[in-house]
């Protein structure tokens, strides 16, 4: 058994199409931790000590969040300016999340296609993420490449909700119950419905 | 007076002991009451007690019920539920009515008899459906509204029924009656209407609806409002006994239904902020008489009639609550009524009623059905209506499980809002309220200052007069369903006795309550409310932040002190809170006083700046590393390949 913890972002959550399917299907599982941060933390008074036993008490740390002008939604950010402290998480003795695991869940607006070096946002989604990915190395942690799903306003009207949601909650599992292929992951850029890395169970 | 008292008690003891067993067993409380007549009809006997004039007093609990049914209808859910009311209702009564008039005229009864007899079955029991639907929760599903306006609409065909059977008299048994008692109907010497002709009478009839509409609209209030200002609870029963009673005795005068006359006051009153307070006064006489006229029912039992005719009889009621059933299952088909919904109203429905009764006793007096008859249909009515919580507990035990599956949905963020009672609307409360509305959620305002209430009411606010403290009074605002009681009382005594008696009987509603103090806070704790709110806290950090602000302190800074602030009163808050003990003094209190002390001595150091004690948890994000960390950093950069 990994010891998962799920942060959940979306301060739109009553619009939100996929991510709150998302939020309640991660929820409904047994074995994980759900935070939903705008839940818990409806004034942005964000507790430091509890989010840091929390990260401790958990291996694999996965944040499922839209992507908001190129990155998360601000309360993350707090959460990362408070919680990821000087001698907690970095610097010379700040050694307590060594060895953990950070994953994204991410869903984008945007088409696949406009996520490369000749489409309209002219990075891939990947390099927008870079902030998070060398915050996790900066922490010793090591960063797993994102679940993502994009041209995600369109997918109601596609009937990719569904598909991605059920994808989510096979890897959330997979991932509690060490089926998740982290060595195949991280050969990817990014991970999809179509291309998530898990093992049978035996 | 002796015999009274007998009779009262024994009545009293049957139902004590019997409705608790039954209701128990589950078999709800109305066949408890019925077992409780049957049991005592022996010994009412031997005191020669004339159990039909008991029942045609107890009748008026159902016309309290129907009262209190009114006031639960505002007239525009009256006006949605319109086609429910005549078609399945219109249709349920003419259908039926013209089955078991075919079948009894198949038996060999004449076409007048048939016909009475058609419309006496017709009828459902509105006093059982109803109590036992509300007892179960039932009232507010799909089954159960469809129940509900088909008996209403019975309830009021009984009127036209009432002026149509006396047509169908037959001349023989006119002369036999005539000669034994004379048309005697229970109503006929208050009645007016024997004197007039058709188009007075009609004007009267109209007369007399326009009146009770037009006390309920304009009269009334001012009544209560008049009545509110001597603050004696007995004097508000009076009057609202005496409004049902003022009004029951109008209609019979101009010889219309008595229920009908007051479920119109009752809907009238729907919108007032009285309706609340004359549910609570109404309901346990309602209660009481129900109770009493179900007893009757038991005891009007003729075991010996029964004995002779048991299998005609038996047949004769298992025919008609199947064909009544078989009726009402092809109705809601028809009207959309599915899944366990449909059983629901097919075998709830599925009984002859008290207003056959009624309907029968006066068939007899008006020579419409011979006597042998109709005490034959007197036990078929009685049975059916004895069978009705079988078919309840059929209904529940074996048939609604089945539908359980079917009927889940999956749940949404926001699952079906349920209301909010608010027990004070002054400064405070109002301003709960306020946000509730605006969010969408459903609020029942209790408040007992009637001035206060005519100014909402002007502002379009829903508030209801009544004490809050009354248990009864919470029950008509719907403690039971609520999902949420806010309490916002200035009285400190009550607001601690409101949260302890809801926390005990009601841990399902969650407690909101407005703390006037400290002391208060630690009480109210004790009694088991949680979510405390201090009336003065929050502006009172808003001034000291304002006041941190304008002495030159930065905004965020001074937010963040303000937070810290919070962070460690309510800590402290907490711990005194549960060393608090409202039977003993707070300054004997030791472990109290031993914590309060050290607190002050966190808050001296604090305030001389020499304590973190607010600091702790609110800068930590944004103190730089030290130079030091800075370069050990560097250096173990340099040291890595």
């Amino acid at each position: 058994m990994t010891k998962l913890i799920v942060y959940y972002a979306h301060p739109g959550h009553k619009h939100s199409h996929i991510n709150r399917f998302m939020a309640r299907a991660a929820e409904a599982l047994d074995g994980i931790t759900f935070v939903d941060l705008y839940r818990d933390y409806p004034r942005f008074d964000i507790d430091t000590d509890r989010e840091q036993q929390r990260l401790l008490d958990h291996d694999v740390v996965l944040f499922q969040f839209p992507l908001f002008w190129y990155s998360t939604p601000s309360i993350v950010k707090e959460w990362q300016d408070l919680v990821l402290e000087h001698g907690f998480a970095y610097g010379s003795d700040g050694d307590r999340l060594a060895g953990k695991r950070m994953m994204l869940a991410v869903t984008a607006a945007g088409p696949e296609e406009a996520y490369s070096a000749g489409g309209y946002q002219h990075y891939s989604l990947r390099d927008f993420l870079r902030p998070l990915e060398q915050t996790a190395r900066l922490c010793s942690m090591r960063f797993a490449a994102p679940y993502v799903l994009y041209s995600s306003l369109k997918a109601p009207s596609t009937g990719d909700v569904e598909p991605h949601v059920d994808g989510y909650r096979r890897l959330l599992e997979a991932i509690r119950d060490d089926r998740y292929d982290w060595d195949e992951a991280d050969r990817r850029e990014t991970v999809d419905l179509a291309s998530l890395p898990i093992r049978e169970a035996d | 007076m002796d015999s009274f008292l007998l009779l009262a008690f024994l009545f009293l003891v049957a139902g004590v002991i019997a409705v608790p067993i039954a209701t128990r067993l589950g078999l709800g409380s109305v066949l408890g009451y019925l077992i409780a007549g049957i049991a005592i009809s022996p010994l009412l006997d031997l005191l020669h007690v004339d159990v039909v004039s008991i029942q045609h007093f107890a009748e008026f609990g159902v016309v309290m019920m129907l009262f209190l049914v009114g006031l639960e209808l505002e007239p525009r859910m009256l006006w949605t539920m319109r086609n429910k009311l005549l078609g399945l209702g219109g249709l349920q009564v003419v259908v039926t009515a013209a089955l078991v008039m075919a079948i009894a005229m198949a038996f060999g009864q004449p076409w007048s008899i048939a016909l009475a007899i058609g419309l006496v079955f017709a009828l459902s029991s509105t006093a059982i459906v109803l109590q036992t639907l509300s007892e179960k929760g039932l009232m507010k599903s799909d089954g159960g509204q469809s129940s509900f306006s088909v008996l209403l609409f019975q309830d009021i065909a009984v009127i036209p029924m009432l002026a149509f059977i006396p047509l169908l008299a037959l001349p023989e048994l006119q002369q036999l009656t005539a000669a034994a008692h004379g048309a005697d109907d229970g109503h006929a010497s208050l009645s007016l209407v024997d004197r007039v002709t058709g188009w007075q009478r009609a004007l009267l009839t109209v007369g007399a609806i326009a009146f009770v509409v037009i006390v309920g609209t304009y009269l009334i209030r001012p009544i209560f409002r008049f009545i509110a200002v001597a603050r004696l609870r007995e004097l508000f029963t009076a009057t609202a006994l005496l409004l049902v009673i003022a009004i029951a005795l109008l209609m019979v005068v101009v010889g219309l239904s008595p229920a009908l006359g007051v479920f119109l006051a009752g809907v009238v009153l729907a919108n007032s902020e009285y309706r609340h307070e004359l549910e609570s006064n109404i309901d346990p006489f309602k209660g009481l008489l129900l109770g009493v006229f179900f007893i009757t029912v038991g005891a009007a039992i003729e075991f010996e009639l029964l004995q002779k005719n048991l299998g005609a009889i038996l047949g004769m009621t298992f025919g008609l609550v199947i064909l009544k059933a078989a009726v009402l299952y092809v109705l809601s088909r028809i009207f959309g009524i599915s899944g366990s919904d449909r059983w629901l109203f097919s075998l709830g429905l599925a009984q002859a009623g008290e207003f056959g009764f009624v309907l029968l006793t006066f068939s007899v007096a008006n020579s419409v059905i011979p006597s042998a008859v109709a005490e034959q249909l007197m036990l078929v009515v009685t049975l059916s209506m004895l069978l009705t919580p079988a078919l309840f507990i059929a209904y529940e035990k074996v048939i609604a499980p089945r539908f359980v599956d079917a009927q889940e949905r999956d749940a949404d963020d926001i699952d079906e809002q349920g209301s909010v009672i608010i027990a004070g609307h002054g400064r405070f409360g109002g301003i709960v309220n306020r946000i509730l509305l605006s969010a969408g959620f459903k609020t029942v305002v209790l408040d007992y200052q009637s001035e206060q209430l005519d100014v909402l009411r002007a502002f379009g606010v829903k508030v209801f007069f009544g004490d809050a403290m009354r248990p009864d009074l919470l029950h008509a605002a719907g403690i039971e369903e609520a999902k949420m009681l806010v309490i916002a009382i200035d009285d400190k005594a009550s607001a601690t006795e409101l949260v302890r008696y809801v926390t005990e009987n009601y841990p399902h509603v969650y407690v909101v309550v407005r703390a006037i103090d400290r002391h208060h806070v630690y009480e109210l704790w004790s009694a088991g409310a949680r979510d405390i709110i201090r009336e003065t806290f929050d502006s009172s950090l808003r001034a000291g932040r304002s006041a941190l602000e304008a002495l030159g302190v930065h905004p965020y800074d001074a937010e963040r002190q303000v937070r810290g602030f919070v962070i460690n009163d309510q800590e402290q808050m907490l711990a005194l809170a549960s060393s608090y003990d409202p039977d003993i003094p707070a300054h004997e209190n030791e472990e109290y006083v031993r914590r309060t002390r050290e607190y002050l001595g966190r808050y001296a150091e604090a305030m001389k700046g020499h304590s973190d004690a607010f600091g702790t948890r609110i800068d930590r994000g944004w103190v730089p590393p030290s130079l030091d960390d800075v370069e050990a950093e560097e250096k173990k950069d340099q040291e890595q390949p």
